[in-house]
């Protein structure tokens, strides 16, 4: 399969799955990044937040159309998220890549008992 | 009092978000929906637009680190469109209880597949004694 096709794959199931459930689509973008497209966990965090910052881009501006969005809460949780990420990015280069793999896998585990009982 | 504890479970969503590769919305939600009173949809729509300069910051840095392929992730994102218009206007449209429990199920999947990978790195080739 063209390389070119497999990027749009992953961008339209990661773009469904952000506009589906207001996530950012990185749940889905990498692990299909290490799994199908072989990148090292790194590599495939570090592409996947390029990928989420142009996705939830263009949710927002369709979610906006429906009158949903609220710019001062967003502030109010994105604000302190970006010296979060900051902090989160640094500790990430200290981590064995396998480390950051069964993460993850922690993390996908723990949205699906979420999405199962909130 | 509500307005500290959303403030710092979303310093949370960005530490996860910056560590993990995701945006941060896994915490985003319920920190809107639950502290801040938003309707569901209302929490993944203000979501979306925290998540924005979230996942700039992030891939900035990361981008020093080495480990972002800036072409490849821009081509995904830029990618995506069709599947956000699907996504976005679904969520406003449909029920969503199927819809998650298929999601659900379908992480659980992915969970197991990675968990794997990233024991398989660890030990070489084991075969199934590592079933958890």
């Amino acid at each position: 399969m063209p390389r070119i096709l497999q990027l749009a794959l992953i961008g339209t199931a990661a773009g469904a799955f952000s506009g589906l459930f207001g996530v950012g689509g990185g749940t889905v973008i990498v692990p299909l990044l290490i799994l199908w497209l072989a990148y090292g966990e790194r590599e495939a965090t570090g592409t996947s937040l390029a990928a989420i910052a142009v996705i939830a881009a263009y949710a927002v501006a369709l979610q906006s159309a429906y009158g949903n969005v609220h710019v001062g809460y967003a502030a109010l949780v994105g604000v302190p998220a970006i010296a979060g990420a900051v902090a989160g990015t640094a500790l990430q280069q200290r981590l064995p890549e396998r480390a950051v793999s069964l993460l993850f896998a922690g993390l996908l585990a723990l949205i699906a008992i979420e999405l199962i009982v909130v | 009092m509500a307005e500290l504890a959303a403030a710092l479970l979303g310093l949370a969503a960005g530490v996860v978000g910056g560590l993990l590769g995701v945006g941060g919305g896994i915490l985003f939600v319920p920190a809107l929906a639950i502290f801040l009173d938003q309707t569901q949809v209302e929490a993944e729509a203000t979501s979306l637009l925290a998540i924005v300069p979230v996942a700039i910051v992030a891939t900035w840095r990361q981008r020093g680190y080495g480990n972002v392929r800036l072409r490849e992730g821009l081509a995904i994102g830029a990618l995506s469109g069709l599947g956000v218009a699907v996504g976005v206007v679904a969520a406003n449209e449909l029920s969503q209880r199927a819809l998650e429990l298929a999601f659900a199920g379908l992480l659980l999947l992915v969970a197991a597949r990675l968990a794997w990978h990233g024991l398989r790195t660890e030990t070489g080739s084991e075969r199934s004694s590592s079933s958890e």
